[in-house]
Formats: structure tokens, C-alpha cells, sequence
């Protein structure tokens, strides 16, 4: 089993595609002034070292040497347990903390040397960000809550009546324009914030941990909505959660990160089929495989008939397709959109489990050995 | 808290304490500067601090005067407008405002308010209270908000800004108005200006408060909307901290209101406090009650409108088009009673012949009530004069004699006091450990000598060690540097009756309230009848406290005593009953499950719990009384405050200012200490 550099695999997955936002080498150090010794150079050939260096100088290095790319219309996930640095990194990318050293790159432009004019700017038009408790002005109306980033702006009244009508539709909250937030529930609460940060058109979207404050029911019935939301928009987007099934769920990349560090960068498959570490490997374990795997991971070797079977797309989940499996005890058919569709199976389904519980079962063993 | 059996040097340092003073006390006749402070000793700090007010006074008092005359015409500008308006129209206005705000209830006992102060024929007086207030509130809000602000915005000013607004508050409110009238001269200006200084502080406590605690991810939101940092600032931060600037409005509006009553002292302004002052001094105390009650409920309307203000939801301000109406209708007819009362006087102003003023029937009363108990009053004085008030002052020394306690005091018997005193001291050491043998010891000679009686080195070192167990070497070396300004500038004797009379009344409300609000805390029923006495107490201006009380006791030290407590013990009720109902619950259910009484579960869980809550009510007491202190004077006790009271009376501003920064050292020191032993308390119970 190969574990390269988490930075290899991330670039890995963004092959082809044009790389929206670029985290380059980012660092956040409080309690102290690390400016100096970040920039000698040193910073990027060890970071961990560094790190060491100004934990024994009295310093909290929160974001090490931190480096990713986000891909236009990509759903990124940054994973991580409280204290591990992923809302300090979020919170870099758009400036409500200021990094220490790096760059962050939207669109091949440096954010951190703008200056706080033109970050105001960026903020209006370019970014948009929810909240885990919302952050809503308690003394406003839910739609100039909504209507709050285009006021700030100077929009027209009609113009920004129009925009806030067309979000306040996609987050279903129609009817509820004149309630104060103090009358809706956590989950409408949720969709004002939501709504809000789309109000401006953003082309990159960040979450911080949107649905952690959220009853589990509430939690999934928002996840699906908003996969259903980003099906529309296509936007990109950073999200962070400490939850990591939430992040199997909806991300199309994620890292994980400890400490300040990135642990691994890679599809959600990656990080159970190949952890970089027993860190890794001791979060994953207990995920359920169906919940991971895909059609096109199980298919059945050889080729079946598919002729007259119904059809599904290779990125469908093992979940969705085991119920419509005992609907159709025959097989699926697999469809790529390039090529031939291929033949799945409930033998097959059951061999490719068990072959990828028999791989990470043996990930786990050879780490603890 | 000590622990029991701690490092037995504090105890050590504690017994040669108690021991010298014993050592003085033995030879009190060969050692008699350390029971009276000799003159010659005392610091002309009076003649210098009048030398530099006279200096100040020459080169900027034509300033002070200037802004005075500028002051002095705005203010005439205000009430010409208040009092022109006809009373009928006032009486609509302020009806409307509380319905708005409030509803019905609260527009109901406005309306029964104001109406009051007609039907008295106080209205002129009242409206002249009012017009003074009317002028503060939005100039202290504004300044308040601006100096808030300021002190959130940067951390150097605020180190300037928030000790400054402490000094403001704990300085005893009379000592306000020496150096202002010096400055400024006679005249309403005075009230003016002290209820400027006095009602600025909540404002900036408040605003700073309110802007600090704005939820990070709200101002965080504003910022990723892209509000530049005076939209974040007036937009998100402002709004969200409404509430609290509407509460910092609420207690502005009312120490703003008890100012303008306490400067009426001053005279000149033909006010409601003075019609109040005045009739005590006369003893007329049918008027001062119905005067007084017309400040009570003035202060209650105030309170109501602006608390409602304050509480109101931003949802019920949203709700516009029923109350949109109304008040469409209300201008209405404003506009309509307006043109009425032009056109009959009667309802511009309120006829003579209507008025009903039963001054000599409560007088009446009054006399009746007093004379037919007059045993039983005169029985009550007694018994608290001769058992509790000069055994403290004096001591039992000099309390017990053939004429007070139908008794001499014997050597026999004073030696048995000494030996059950040391008996309890040995009994309380055994079995609670050094401290609380300590407190016997001291409790027990001061109860035999007096607080007045024991001497003064002894009595800053007890004060001084103390501080030092409490809140370490910076709490003691305060404490020494305070006392000894008390002692060198010759005011220690007055100090110590000042002490001897908030000290007594605090140990009594802390007694007295501690058991109200553990009762309360038990039983709904008494907290929710205790509930709007306490409010009452706490709206009403200090000196109407004092009505009452000088009605059936005259005038003495026990009237005052009485007065202060009704003020003071407030806070001990108060922070009693909240502490002991705010026990987390599963601290109870857990004691229930181990089979706790409801007596067990009281004393060993919910006491202990909730002492740092029930000392935090301590502190506030005595600041409380020391705040009383002052205006009690006004009936006749000896002290600081009669001091502060003396050099108002002459214009003598060192002798005023002197006694005035006493009170203020007495009530710093106090207040540190109390914090620190509620701080000491909170890390034992987590």
C-alpha cells in the first residue's frame, strides 16, 4: 500500500479541470509575531519542524503549512475535530482572520494582498459565507436579513427585491419574509443564513460547519437540500464539518486535517481504502462501506447482459442500490456516460464489499502491527 | 476560603493583632493617641484642597459661570416648553406613550399618575422635576454613548474611561454637589449638572457591555456581507445590541431623576424634592407623604416606560399596522385636547378649586397613630437603642448601666464575659478551625468596647491582615493606604461612626434578607408578594425612604439605621433568592437521590452552591448603604455623611470633599474586599 505526499493526491483529482481558489503554503500563528521566521524560507522545506519551533517559543501555530486547490463547481470538504484548525483556515481564505504567511489564490489572484477596500469589494460581489449559529441580525426581518448584503451595497430596492425573492424561493422559505429569527426554527434560521449568502451571487461559497447546531432529522433533510441547491448553482465551495459521515455524504474531496496540519487530501474512497495514517484509518474505520462505495466500484467482473435492465449512473452509492437490488434480483445495468454499460450484481455487490472490507481491515492490521 | 487548619502563620500574625489590641486596651490610659488621633498630627488636607479650589475657582470659575448662564437658559427653554404644554395634553401624551410601549396596565397606572399630581395641585413642581430630566437623559445617553463607544473601541481609553466611571459611582452622591455649586453657583444648574455626572456612568457601563458581548459570528456575517466597518458599526453591531443600550437608557433615566431629587437640596428650583425637604424640615409630614409619593410614582412611570422600552421585542415593533393606527388616532387627539383646552382654561390648567390636598387629615392621622402607640414606639427605639445600636458604637462598657439595662455592669460580671468569650474562642477554634476563632475574639471585644472604644493602630492592622488573607499584598497595601488617609486627615472618629452605622445595618439587612430570600427561594408564593417591594424600594429616590421612618420615630440615629436598611437590603434578598433558585438542578436531584432533607439539602448544597451568588448580594448591600449613608444624615446621625452635609451647608468645600472621599475609600475598600472573599468562595465551589 503506497501513501505519497496528501498534496500529490490532492492535485491528483484536479487534473483537467481549472482550479478555482489555490491555498498556498498558508500558515496562521497566534500569541506571538512568527511573521520573521515564516518567511526565511525554512517554513516550506519542514513545516512540522517550524511548527515545534514556535510552540517551544510560546506561539499557537493553528494552520501549518497549509496547501489545496479547489476546482470551479467542486464541493471541498475540510474534516477535522474541534481545535484541529479548519475553521482558522476558512476563516483565512476570507480574511476574518488575517493569515500569517502565504497566499490564498482565487482565480490566480492573491486575496491576502488586497487591501481592506478592495477585500470589502471582493466580500460584496465574490464570496459568501454561512455560519454554524447563523449569524443573523436579531433586529431584522427575515428577508432584510436576506436583503442585508445588497443594502450594505447600495442596490436599488427593486433590483435587490428581486434577487432576495429568487433565493428566499430556493431555500423554501416563502411565507416567512416578515418573521424575526427569533420565531423560526434552528433549521429555518439555517435557510435565512443560507439564503443570505447567496443573495449576492458569490462564486465561492464557504461553509463553517453550516448544520452542526441542528437536530440529526433536520441535519440530513438540509444536506439533501443542499446537494439539491448545488446541483443548480454549481459553485464552489468550501465546507467544513467535524462530522464525517456529513462529509461522505457531500463532499467530492476531502481533507482531513490535525493540529493545524493536513492530514490527507482525496475522494471520500481514499481515505478508507488507503489512509495515510492510523489517524486516518481509526476515523474511517467504523464508516459503513455501502455508504462509501459506488456502482462502478462493485460491478461484476466480466461481461453480462445488460440488455432490458434498469439503468443507473457509476456514481450512485451501494445504499441507494441495495433496496432496488431486491426489486431486481436479475442485475443493474451500470451507465457510464462514455462507454458501455456494464452488468452489476448482487454477487457482485457482496464480492466488492467484502473485498474492500477485507483491504481496509488489512490497512488497519498492518498500521497496528 | 481559609482551609480549616491552614499555615498556622496566619493564625499567628492574627493572635499578635489581638493581642496588642488587648495590650492597648490594658493600657488605654498611658496610650491615649491610639484611641483618639491627636490633632497635631492631622493633615491640613481641608485648608488645601479649599486653597486649590479657591485658585481653580479665580482663574476658570468665569468659565464655569458662563457655561452656567448658557446652561441656565436652555433649561428655562425646556420647562417654558413642558409646562406650556396644558396639563390635560401631558396627561394624554405620557397615557399614550406607556400604551404604546407597554399596553393597557401600564397606561392605566400613568394616566391614575399623573392625574395624582394634578389633583394635589403639584403639578407645577412636578413639571419642574420633570423639565430637568427631560434635559439630562438625552444629554447623559448621548455622552454615555459616545464615551461607551469610545471605551469599546480602544483599550487605552477604556483603562481611562471605566476607573473613572467607578469613582463616579461609588463617590456618595451629596459630595457631587459642593465642588458644582462652587463652581457653578446656586441655581438649577447644580441638579443639572450632578445628574449629568451622576446618570452618565450606567450609560457607558451599559453601552460598553452591549457592544462588547455581540456574538462574533454576527459581526463575522457582516463583514462577509461586505459592510465597511462604519456599516458593521451602525448597521450590525448597534442594533444587536439594543437591548442593552435601552436597558444603559432605563438606569440613566433613574439615577438621572434621583439626582435631580437630591440636588433639590440646594434649593432654588421649586421642585417636588424640595416640597418633600422642605415639609420634613418642618415636620409637616402629611405634605412630605403626599409629595413624596408623587416622586415615587413619577420615578415608578419613568422606570415602567423606559424598562418597557428596554424589554420590548423586536417582533412587537414590527407589528405596525394596528399600532401604527393608534397612533395616528393619538395624534389626533392631542391635536383635538390641544384646541379644547385653549378654549377652556380649565383643561390648560388644572383649577385651584379642584385640587384636594388632605395634608391635615394624614397629619391628623399621623398624630393619632403616634400618640395612641407612642409606648409601644417609644419600647421599640429603646430596645434597639440599648441592646443593639450602643453596644456596637460603645460597647457594653459603657451601654450597661442602672438606667439603660436596669443594671451595673460589675467586675464579676465582666469578668464572666471574658471567660465565656475566650471559652467560645477555644470551642470555635476546636471545632471550625482558626479563622472562625478569630472572628469570636475580635466579635467579643468589640462588643465589649465599642467600635468606637477600640483603638486605631489595632484596627487598621485587623483591617490590613485581612485584606492581605483575602485578596493578597495589593488588597492590604490599599487598604492601608486608605485607612491612613481617613486617619491623617483627622475624619477617623467620624469614619468609624459612619462604619459603625452602615456596618450594622449591612450585618442586619444581610441577616434579615439572607432569611427573606432563602424563604423566598423556597415558597412561590412569598417571592412573587416580595417581588414588587423590592422593585418599589429600589425605584423610589433615597430620600422618600426616609418619610416614613422619621414620621413615627423622629428624628435619630435609629430612623436612620431603619432607612438605610429599607434601601439596603434589597440586594440581599434580591441575589439570596437568585442564587439559591439557579443551583444547577442536578446538583439537587443528585443530593435527593443520596437522601438529602429538604433542611440537608438547603444548608449543605444549595448554601454553599450559591455563596458566591449571596456574597455578590453582600457586596452590593453595602454599597447600597453607604449610598443611604449620605441622605440618613439628613435626620441626624453623626459621621462622614454629616460631614459631607456640614460642608455643604457652609460652602466649605475641603471639609465636604474630605468626608466625601472618605465615604468613597470606605466603599472601595469594602467593595474590593467582598469581591475578593466572593472571588476566595467561587474557586472552593466550582
Amino acid at each position: 500500500m503506497t501513501h505519497g505526499d496528501p498534496n500529490a493526491t490532492a492535485n491528483k483529482a484536479m487534473q483537467g479541470q481549472h482550479a478555482k481558489l489555490s491555498c498556498r503554503h498558508l500558515w496562521k500563528v497566534y500569541g506571538g509575531e512568527a511573521r520573521d521566521t515564516l518567511s526565511r524560507g525554512a517554513a516550506e522545506e519542514d513545516p512540522a519542524a517550524v511548527a515545534d519551533k514556535l510552540r517551544g517559543q510560546g506561539m499557537i501555530p493553528a494552520a501549518v503549512d497549509v496547501s489545496f486547490d479547489v476546482a470551479e463547481g467542486e464541493i471541498f470538504v475540510i474534516m477535522g475535530l474541534s481545535g484541529s484548525g479548519k475553521s482558522t483556515v476558512v476563516r483565512c481564505l476570507s480574511r476574518l482572520v488575517e493569515a500569517t504567511h502565504g497566499q490564498v489564490l482565487m482565480d490566480g489572484d492573491d486575496l491576502l494582498a488586497k487591501s481592506p477596500r478592495e477585500m470589502i469589494e471582493i466580500r460584496r460581489h465574490k464570496l459568501g459565507m454561512v455560519f454554524q449559529h447563523f449569524g443573523l441580525l436579531p433586529h431584522l426581518t427575515v428577508i432584510d436579513n436576506i436583503a442585508f448584503p445588497l443594502t450594505v451595497q447600495g442596490l436599488s430596492a427593486k433590483e435587490s427585491r428581486r434577487r432576495v425573492e429568487k433565493v428566499i424561493a430556493m431555500v423554501g422559505l416563502e411565507g416567512r419574509e416578515d418573521s424575526y429569527p427569533n420565531q423560526l426554527s434552528g433549521g429555518q434560521q439555517q435557510r435565512v443564513g443560507i439564503a443570505r449568502s447567496l443573495a449576492t451571487e458569490p462564486d465561492l461559497w464557504l461553509l463553517d460547519e453550516p448544520f452542526s447546531a441542528l437536530d440529526p432529522l433536520i441535519r440530513r433533510q438540509m444536506q439533501d437540500e443542499f446537494l439539491h441547491i448545488q446541483t443548480e448553482l454549481k459553485k464552489s465551495i468550501v465546507f467544513i464539518t467535524h462530522d464525517f459521515l456529513e462529509a461522505l455524504r457531500i463532499a467530492d474531496r476531502i481533507m482531513l486535517m490535525r493540529g493545524g496540519r493536513i492530514v490527507q487530501v482525496g475522494r471520500p474512497i481514499d481515505l478508507i481504502v488507503d489512509p495515510a495514517d492510523d489517524y486516518v484509518a481509526e476515523f474511517t474505520q467504523d464508516v459503513p462501506l455501502t455508504r462509501v462505495l459506488t456502482a462502478g466500484d462493485v460491478i461484476a467482473k466480466g461481461r453480462g447482459n445488460v440488455e432490458g435492465l434498469v439503468r443507473v449512473s457509476p456514481g450512485t452509492k451501494v445504499e441507494t442500490l441495495l433496496p432496488m437490488l431486491s426489486d431486481h434480483p436479475e442485475g443493474l445495468a451500470v451507465e457510464p456516460e462514455d462507454g458501455p454499460a456494464e452488468l452489476l450484481t448482487p454477487e457482485s455487490v457482496i464480492a466488492g464489499l467484502s473485498r474492500h472490507a477485507r483491504e481496509t481491515g488489512a490497512g488497519v492490521e498492518a498500521v497496528a502491527s | 476560603m481559609i482551609r480549616r487548619g491552614a499555615i498556622p502563620t496566619g493564625a499567628l500574625a492574627w493572635a499578635v493583632v489581638l493581642a496588642g489590641m488587648l495590650g492597648l486596651l490594658a493600657l488605654r490610659g498611658s496610650v491615649p493617641w491610639a484611641f483618639s488621633y491627636p490633632s497635631d498630627w492631622v493633615l491640613p488636607a481641608t485648608r488645601w484642597l479649599n486653597v486649590g479650589m479657591d485658585w481653580f475657582i479665580a482663574w476658570f470659575g468665569p468659565g464655569f459661570r458662563a457655561a452656567s448662564a448658557f446652561l441656565e437658559w436652555i433649561m428655562a427653554g425646556v420647562r417654558w416648553l413642558i409646562l406650556v404644554v396644558p396639563w390635560s395634553v401631558m396627561l394624554l401624551l405620557i397615557t399614550l406613550a406607556a400604551y404604546v410601549l407597554s399596553g393597557l396596565r401600564l397606561a392605566v397606572f400613568a394616566c391614575l399618575a399623573v392625574l395624582y399630581m394634578a389633583v394635589i395641585g403639584y403639578w407645577r413642581e412636578s413639571m419642574n422635576s420633570l423639565s430637568l430630566v427631560a434635559l439630562s437623559v438625552p444629554v447623559s445617553v448621548i455622552v454615555g454613548f459616545g464615551l461607551g463607544a469610545w471605551a469599546f473601541l480602544s483599550a487605552r481609553a477604556d483603562r481611562v474611561i471605566r476607573p473613572a466611571m467607578d469613582l463616579l459611582q461609588t463617590i456618595p452622591a451629596f459630595a457631587y454637589l459642593l465642588p458644582i455649586l462652587l463652581l457653578f453657583g446656586f441655581g438649577p444648574v447644580v441638579g443639572l449638572i450632578a445628574s449629568l455626572l451622576y446618570a452618565v456612568p450606567p450609560m457607558v457601563r451599559n453601552t460598553a457591555l452591549g457592544l462588547g458581548s455581540v456574538g462574533a459570528e454576527v459581526i463575522e456575517a457582516g463583514t462577509m456581507s461586505g459592510a465597511t466597518p462604519r456599516q458593521l458599526f451602525w448597521r450590525v453591531r448597534v442594533p444587536t445590541a439594543r437591548r442593552q443600550l435601552l436597558l444603559g437608557v432605563n438606569q440613566t433615566t433613574m439615577a438621572a431623576f434621583s439626582m435631580v431629587i437630591i440636588a433639590s437640596i440646594i434649593g432654588g428650583t421649586a421642585d417636588i424634592g424640595w416640597e418633600v425637604l422642605s415639609s420634613i424640615r418642618k415636620a409637616e409630614f402629611g405634605q412630605s407623604l403626599i409629595a413624596g409619593l408623587v416622586i415615587a410614582l413619577m420615578a415608578m412611570v419613568m422606570d415602567r416606560i423606559t424598562g418597557a422600552l428596554a424589554s420590548r421585542d423586536a417582533t412587537q415593533s414590527a407589528s405596525t399596522g394596528p399600532r401604527g393606527r393608534v397612533l395616528g388616532l393619538a395624534a389626533g387627539l392631542v391635536v383635538v385636547l390641544a384646541g379644547l383646552s385653549q378654549a377652556f382654561p380649565a383643561l390648560a390648567d388644572y383649577p385651584q378649586g379642584w385640587v384636594v390636598f388632605p395634608a391635615e387629615t394624614l397629619n391628623a392621622g399621623v398624630d393619632y397613630l403616634v400618640v395612641e402607640f407612642s409606648q409601644q414606639i417609644e419600647a421599640i427605639k429603646k430596645v434597639a437603642f440599648f441592646y443593639v445600636m450602643l453596644p456596637v458604637k460603645l460597647g457594653l462598657v459603657q451601654t450597661i448601666s442602672p438606667f439603660s439595662w436596669g443594671f451595673a455592669f460589675t467586675d464579676t460580671m465582666k469578668a464572666g464575659y471574658a471567660a465565656v468569650s475566650v471559652a467560645l474562642t477555644v470551642l470555635g477554634g476546636w471545632r471550625l478551625g482558626w479563622p472562625a476563632a478569630v472572628v469570636i475574639a475580635f466579635c467579643a471585644m468589640l462588643l465589649f468596647y465599642g467600635l468606637t472604644g477600640l483603638p486605631w493602630p489595632a484596627l487598621i492592622a485587623a483591617a490590613v491582615l485581612a485584606a492581605h488573607h483575602l485578596g493578597g499584598w495589593r488588597l492590604a497595601a490599599g487598604v492601608l493606604a486608605g485607612l491612613g488617609f481617613l486617619l491623617v486627615c483627622g475624619v477617623w472618629a467620624e469614619a468609624m461612626l459612619s462604619l459603625y452605622l452602615s456596618g450594622l445595618a449591612v450585618l442586619l439587612c444581610f441577616l434579615l434578607g439572607g432569611l427573606i430570600g432563602i424563604l423566598a427561594s423556597e415558597s412561590d408564593a412569598l417571592s412573587s408578594a416580595v417581588r414588587p417591594v423590592n422593585d418599589t424600594l429600589q425605584t423610589m429616590p433615597l430620600f422618600v425612604l426616609l418619610i416614613p421612618f422619621v414620621m413615627i420615630f423622629k428624628i435619630g440615629e435609629f430612623t436612620a439605621l431603619l432607612a438605610i436598611m429599607a434601601y439596603a437590603i434589597v440586594p440581599s434578598i434580591r441575589y439570596t433568592e437568585h442564587g439559591l433558585r439557579n443551583v444547577p438542578g442536578e446538583a439537587i436531584e443528585a443530593a435527593l437521590c443520596s437522601g438529602c432533607t429538604r433542611w440537608q439539602l438547603l444548608w449543605r448544597v444549595k448554601i454553599p452552591l450559591a455563596a458566591p451568588v449571596i456574597l455578590l448580594g453582600l457586596n452590593q448591600t453595602i454599597m447600597y448603604a453607604i449610598a443611604m449613608l449620605v441622605i440618613a444624615a439628613l435626620v441626624g446621625t453623626n459621621g462622614l455623611g454629616q460631614q459631607v452635609y456640614i460642608g455643604l451647608g457652609d460652602g466649605d468645600f475641603g471639609v465636604g470633599m474630605v468626608a466625601g472621599i472618605g465615604m468613597a475609600i470606605i466603599a472601595m475598600l469594602a467593595d474590593r474586599m467582598t469581591q475578593a472573599l466572593s472571588g476566595a468562595t467561587q474557586t472552593t465551589t466550582p
